[in-house]
């Protein structure tokens, strides 16, 4: 444990550099820079609110509920699929010289988590308009939050350790991911959809959906739901764990498959 | 007694030549339900020992297929031995493939920065060095220009800055350096003298017996994956020199 944290600590700036590779990459030589952070998510809100506006539930400030469930969803799908990537793309690297290889994965979640976090001023703007002001529930918003951050880097441990011995992984991914959107009530009411359906336990048991149930309450001034926020919490846990000990066991083979 | 440096203690190393490579999930299953996952073991490297005191230079010999470079991949920490155990002391820098691990999108000065990181320097390090691989890398006037469009040489050259800037205490040479031009040369050159001047212990792979004859006062002789022959330069190479003429 202590050998773990002391060679952390010599690669830290290491992660740091990465990380911020990461974001300046992605929008170099884009004209709107880092804006597009801001710009993305406030024009795919107005797209699904104009698309979606149709089945608006008895839900007020149908586009505060829409973008809360999008950001979240975004910032777990992008960081889980950069994971998948992560140590191929550093694969030329990983060849020559040792570097602990959990930091590939680890700095493609946090980036993700940066750019996420900026793009929360949306969200902020958009309560603002909607005159959704802030109430004491607010703070328990930081539960959801750190909740997915455990949650993505779990499952991105995972999937960057097998998408090294299979590389169609990353197709079946998109597609999980695409299952997970339909099933966490982004941009529909599941009260009014399914109430009573018997597919009803897709959404209690999406550990997604719970995460983003609890921070729309955060936001939306409610006290937060305790089985949701257990059972996310649950899924992170073992999720990081289970994520550990596979890309441990696996990270000496990764140099002949890659 | 001058103190050991590195320590490699019966190291074996096993890979598994599976006949087709299998890297997609859908081949995966239909190997795995046909019975087709035949893997042919191979031993690259088997009971390896040897030990290096500071200063010493040690030349690896071998026909191609020996397992020098694994060897050097198991010492620079990339490759995990399957056996055995390796223990080094201090600072290693390999000089291998100049210049892999640069973002080409980053421009030269970020790379500094970048490369630097992933050989483990501190940002403290590299701030105060900045300067210094600059000028030796004479890259001043292309130091923000994005590397994709450096030459190769432009390349390793900076390259062999970064990794050269810090004292280390083991150096891995893979066959001989040629970065950039002539006169690039004799400086790399004259920079890597002036570490064995200081008393770094070297490995160096070449085939070219005279050149490791030159820089070296130890050898082993690998053969499929085994020592044949070890100790000092002279031994060695007139063991290579039967091998190769018989």
């Amino acid at each position: 444990m202590n050998r773990v944290i002391k060679n952390f600590m010599k690669y830290r700036f290491l992660l740091v550099e990465l990380v911020k590779k990461d974001i300046k990459l992605k929008y170099r030589k884009s004209v709107l820079g880092i804006l597009w952070t801001l710009l993305e998510p406030i024009l795919t809100t107005i797209v699904l609110y104009v698309v979606f506006s149709q089945l608006k539930s008895n839900e007020d400030n149908f586009a505060v509920y829409i973008l809360t469930g999008r950001l979240l969803y975004t910032f777990f799908a992008n960081s889980t699929k950069a994971c998948v990537k992560s140590i191929r793309t550093n694969g030329s690297m990983i060849k020559k010289v040792y570097v602990p290889k959990y930091i590939y994965p680890l700095s493609s979640v946090l980036s993700n988590y940066i750019t996420f976090l900026i793009s929360l001023i949306v969200l902020v703007g958009t309560c603002a308009i909607f005159r959704l002001w802030p109430t004491k529930y607010i703070l328990a918003s930081i539960f959801p939050l750190v909740i997915i951050l455990i949650m993505s880097f779990g499952f991105g441990l995972l999937l960057a350790a097998y998408a090294v011995f299979f590389r169609d992984l990353e197709y079946l991914w998109s597609v999980v991911l695409m299952m997970i959107m339909y099933a966490s009530a982004i941009f529909y009411d599941v009260d009014k959809l399914i109430k009573g359906s018997k597919n009803a336990w897709v959404f209690r048991y999406n550990p997604l959906y719970a995460v983003i149930v609890n921070f729309r309450d955060a936001v939306y001034g409610r006290p937060i739901e305790k089985f949701y926020l257990a059972y996310s919490f649950l899924v992170a846990i073992v999720s990081l764990v289970l994520g550990i000990y596979v890309f441990y066991k696996k990270q000496d083979e990764f140099i002949l498959n890659i | 007694m001058s103190k050991t440096v590195l320590k490699v203690e019966d190291v074996s190393m096993r890979f598994n030549l599976s006949s087709e490579k299998v890297d997609d999930l859908k081949d995966y299953v239909i190997k795995l339900i046909k019975r087709e996952l035949n893997f042919q073991e191979f031993w690259a490297l088997q009971n390896v020992s040897f030990e290096l005191q500071k200063g010493d230079r040690l030349g690896i010999l071998g026909f191609n297929g020996a397992g020098k470079s694994t060897l050097l991949k198991v010492i620079a920490g990339v490759l995990k031995p399957t056996q055995g155990k390796v223990t080094t002391q201090g600072k290693i820098v390999p000089l291998l493939e100049l210049g892999a691990g640069f973002d080409k999108q980053y421009t030269g000065a970020e790379n500094i920065y970048l490369y630097g990181a992933m050989l483990g320097y501190s940002k403290e390090f590299i701030n105060e060095k900045y300067d210094e691989i600059v000028e030796f890398s004479e890259l001043k006037d292309f130091i923000d220009v994005p590397v994709k469009n450096y030459s190769s040489g432009m390349r390793s050259r900076l390259g062999f800055s970064i990794a050269t800037v810090v004292e280390p205490e083991i150096l891995i040479l893979d066959e001989v350096l040629s970065v950039g031009d002539e006169k690039f040369k004799k400086k790399s050159e004259a920079k890597i003298k002036s570490m064995f001047d200081k008393g770094v212990t070297v490995l160096f792979v070449s085939h070219n017996l005279k050149q490791v004859q030159d820089l070296c006062n130890k050898a082993i002789l690998l053969e499929k994956g085994k020592i044949i022959s070890q100790g000092s330069i002279e031994e060695v190479s007139e063991a290579y020199g039967e091998k190769l003429n018989r």
